[in-house]
């Protein structure tokens, strides 16, 4: 890996991980539970993008799967969270 | 990893970084705006930076590391911006409109029902 990457890569993920500090900070602080439903949407995001800058950094791109994988469970999981919270039950 | 030569062009290691880089910190920002805005409603516009311009950020450093990696266009990695453009919009909807319900529920000061078929709309605001 180059210096310029070898330098900016692990910065990024740093960020990352700090952002997703703060999107656990309002998960269990959040007031309301579509606060908490949006918290972890908004985690599902940065570990995502935290995955695929782990794919930069290793060079391999295996890794895009795995954040294809986050991406559909981001939809999936958090449109049933909201279904939930606004009918009571997932699926009538 | 650190054993290997460098085998891109330095043009494209400051690109990449930089592409990198922007994303991180608009993903970061759209966190901080997460948790520092005070109510619901203005809460729901932070993280949708992350979905959008910090995806793409990083989506398109990463075209642009594995395609002159492999010496071919790795036109894969836009599968995921493209997926979350779909998704993204139908999500905060969802969750928008959970939120007005259960405002509403709640008794709080939201905007009244106006759809004709309500989905969930309750009588008293």
């Amino acid at each position: 890996m180059s210096p310029v990457l070898s330098w900016a890569l692990p910065i990024a993920l740093f960020m990352l991980v700090l952002a997703m500090a703060c999107t656990l900070a309002r998960l269990l602080k959040g007031p309301t539970a579509q606060d908490r439903v949006l918290a972890l949407d908004c985690m599902y995001l940065n570990g995502m993008l935290a995955m695929l800058v782990l794919g930069l950094m290793y060079g391999n791109s295996h890794y895009f799967e795995a954040a294809l994988l986050i991406a559909f469970l981001c939809f999936v999981g958090t449109t049933a969270m909201a279904k939930f919270l606004l009918r009571g039950e997932v699926i009538e | 990893m650190s054993t290997l030569p460098p085998f891109l062009p330095l043009w494209a290691d400051i690109m990449i970084a930089v592409l990198v880089l922007m994303g991180a910190a608009l993903a970061l920002l759209g966190s901080i705006g997460l948790l520092r805005l005070p109510t619901f409603f203005e809460r729901v516009h932070a993280p949708s930076i992350i979905a959008t311009s910090a995806s793409w950020s990083i989506m398109h450093g990463s075209l642009l590391f594995f395609s002159l990696k492999n010496r071919e266009l790795a036109a894969h990695t836009m599968l995921i911006a493209l997926f979350l453009a779909i998704t993204v919009p139908v999500t905060t909807i969802f969750l928008m409109r959970a939120g007005l319900f259960r405002a509403r529920q709640a008794g709080m000061k939201v905007p009244p029902n106006l759809s004709r078929t309500p989905l969930g709309g309750t009588k008293k605001s």
